[in-house]
């Protein structure tokens, strides 16, 4: 299968980059191209232009930054799976396989947001930033105001995702998942981490249109009750032929339950 | 567009359209069909190759984006007469039917022995989960991998010019 024709282009800088997308609003982002390439195979995406930034070192590898672990956008989930980094290293072991994770990359994979991928559940749990440039400067956005719909982040066109920003101080932290045998992606993934301060933080993925936080998980944990159930009750769940609505509400239960066992 | 890469040693340069896949690159431009097509779709593994020591699947990689880079592939590994201990492990253990993944197996098993030179079957089995097998129940794979780490962790030698990747 091949994508139909497009024009490619290797950014040579983070602001070379942000100078093409201004130049050329039908330029696509590719990072890794493990989502945009299968799309684009099947001809569900057909970007007239391609901007290649896999391969700018600036947006490669982690730092430590104060109170945060500063990590690249392009960073690879091989690197994340091998990483000191709380929470995400157990993630990105779910994430695909090994030549997946060879080529597909964090930044590649929060900014996408597919509903479904399991990073956007351990980014809520673990309050992680992003920052974000555009021509017009740098931001920061918090993981509550990051995931907007399918498919739908806070990066905006023009913009790159540039950095994740990650707390250090999580002191314990797990996934629990039931991933889709063939696609590995989550049908529903759950992430808790305890932050610094003692609290617990829980968000699910892959269950409903976006990942979101896990508000009456986290209250009972807090207050040191069990997971129990219902914990999405009345909201809006996914329902297709690998699971239904009803199925996945009860898989976030299950899930957070064991998720809470083991975080102890 | 040109793309110049270093494929099993040797430079080869050519004139490709962006949207040629690097499976389809090394295939039809450079006749190395020794890695195979499977699903096309990023699942089964068979067209796994190593771009700059690293395992990924060629067919979900484009040429261009691996423009200046060092690609082995399985006929860089080793030779008829002088095999990789993966390609004598699959031999000895019958780790193979119809052979189509083989390949894709050996090439993803190599990454795994680099980093992990004597591997648990869990460890093979998790590693492999990315490459499909439809003929073998895997339970052959797994103790050809085990067989060839044997022959490394007894000196044998990786055969071929890019073994060393």
């Amino acid at each position: 299968m091949y994508p139909a024709n497009f024009d490619y282009q290797k950014a040579a800088s983070v602001d070379a980059a942000l100078q093409a997308m201004a130049d050329n609003p039908d330029l696509k982002v590719i990072a890794g191209g493990h989502s945009l390439l299968p799309a684009m195979k099947l001809r569900l995406a057909q970007p007239p232009a391609l901007l290649d930034i896999f391969n700018l070192e600036e947006l490669k590898g982690i730092k430590e930054d104060g109170d945060f672990y500063v990590v690249g956008a392009m960073t690879t989930h091989a690197d994340v799976l091998r990483s000191q980094l709380p929470l995400f290293p157990e993630v990105a072991g779910w994430v695909g396989d090994p030549m997946v994770r060879n080529r597909g990359t964090i930044g590649g994979s929060l900014a996408h947001a597919d509903p479904s991928a399991d990073y956007p559940a351990a980014a809520l749990a673990t309050g992680a930033e992003f920052v974000i440039r555009g021509m017009g400067g740098e931001r920061t956005v918090g993981a509550d105001e990051m995931f907007l719909g399918m498919f739908e982040s806070a990066v905006q066109h023009g913009e790159l995702l540039t950095h994740i920003r990650i707390p250090r101080g999580i002191s314990a932290s797990v996934y629990e998942k039931y991933r889709h045998p063939a696609s590995h992606y989550a049908i529903v993934g759950v992430a808790m981490a305890r932050h610094a301060d003692g609290q617990i933080r829980a968000a699910y993925t892959g269950a409903a249109e976006k990942a979101a936080r896990l508000p009456k998980l986290e209250e009972r944990l807090n207050a040191g009750q069990d997971a129990g159930t219902g914990l999405v009750e009345g909201a809006d769940m996914l329902g297709d032929r690998f699971a239904s609505a009803e199925f996945r509400a009860h898989l976030v239960d299950v899930l957070s339950d064991r998720a809470a066992k083991r975080l102890g | 567009m040109n793309v110049t890469m270093n494929v099993n040693g040797k430079p080869y340069t050519r004139d490709v359209e962006p949207r040629t896949l690097l499976v389809h690159f090394l295939r039809e431009d450079l006749l190395l069909t020794g890695t195979h097509v499977g699903c096309d779709t990023s699942q089964c593994g068979a067209c796994t190759v190593h771009v700059d020591g690293e395992a990924v699947k060629s067919c979900t990689v484009l040429a261009v984006q691996a423009d200046g880079m060092d690609v082995t592939t399985i006929e860089g590994i080793g030779t008829p007469g002088d095999l990789h201990p993966l390609q004598t492990g699959f031999w000895e253990k019958h780790g193979l039917q119809c052979g189509y993944c083989t390949p894709g197996m050996i090439m993803a098993s190599a990454e795994l022995l680099k980093h992990n030179p004597s591997p648990s079957e869990q460890e093979i089995r998790y590693h492999l989960e990315g490459n499909y097998c439809r003929c073998t129940g895997y339970h052959n794979i797994v103790k050809a991998v085990q067989h060839a780490a044997e022959i490394m962790a007894q000196g044998g030698q990786a055969g071929g010019q890019a073994a060393d990747d």
